[in-house]
């Protein structure tokens, strides 16, 4: 049985629906993998916003008695970083496309915004 | 009269931030792959920012034993370069756009070279800070 295919599975000459070319590459494919990449980097600056998320949550953790000032900024730290994803999480989807659209001003804004509410909110625990 | 002229550019500038069909109006429709390559410098620069915003979480944090004034100037220099790098992405990343829409050159800026140098100057400022130890 190991070797004969399944019945219910899709044969090379039928490519299944929900993957349009599984052998062959797109006809709209980047060669270069433009997307590919972009997604990547989406990918790493999310990355980014997460360990200064971490960081910003470990002042919670570590220290003994966190005063309500720190407590407020730490969760307002992550609906910023929850912001941050679901901005990128939809940017990320548009390069399923092979020819993405150019990327919106207002999500680029919304980015910059939580930045600089991390650097608002990092001097607020400061203090 | 230079220094209306230069608050007028940058009030344009920012302008330009919350109004992106103008730009769209504009010229050509760059090939994708530029526009690609264009999103892809912005995140390095945000990620360059939010770098710099962690660094300032972690000077707080790392250096407990650092003299206060001393800790609070580094985290809050940190944490402001972030911020101003954060700002500098969006700005370069619309002007870009804008510059490749027309099919002029791309801008020049004289940001990378500042931030270097105040990184470098920051990095040698706590390397000697931390090592001979100027601690409460």
């Amino acid at each position: 049985m190991a070797g004969s295919p399944r019945r219910d599975e899709p044969s090379r000459d039928q490519p299944r629906r929900d993957q349009p070319c599984p052998d062959q590459p797109c006809p709209g494919r980047d060669p270069g993998l433009q997307p590919e990449r972009t997604r990547l980097a989406w990918r790493r600056t999310t990355l980014s916003c997460t360990a200064v998320a971490i960081l910003a949550g470990r002042q919670v953790v570590q220290h003994h008695a966190p005063g309500p000032v720190v407590v407020v900024a730490v969760a307002l730290v992550l609906l910023v970083w929850i912001a941050f994803m679901a901005a990128a999480h939809v940017r990320m989807r548009a390069m399923c496309d092979s020819r993405p659209p150019v990327l919106s001003a207002r999500t680029a804004l919304a980015l910059v915004a939580c930045t600089c509410a991390l650097a608002a909110l990092g001097a607020a625990i400061l203090v | 009269m230079i220094l209306t002229d230069r608050l007028r550019s940058i009030g344009a500038g920012v302008r330009l931030w919350f109004t992106p069909a103008r730009v769209r109006e504009e010229g050509t429709t760059p090939d994708y792959r530029f526009s690609l390559a264009n999103e892809r410098t912005f995140l390095a620069w945000l990620r360059t920012g939010l770098a710099l915003v962690g660094g300032g979480f972690a000077v707080d944090q790392f250096l407990p034993r650092l003299h206060d004034v001393l800790r609070v100037t580094f985290t809050v220099v940190l944490l402001v370069g972030g911020a101003l790098c954060a700002v500098r992405a969006v700005n370069h990343w619309v002007r870009c756009e804008r510059a490749m829409r027309r099919g002029e050159d791309l801008p020049a800026s004289r940001f990378p070279a500042v931030l270097a140098v105040a990184v470098g100057l920051l990095a040698a400022a706590m390397v000697v800070l931390v090592a001979v130890g100027w601690t409460r």
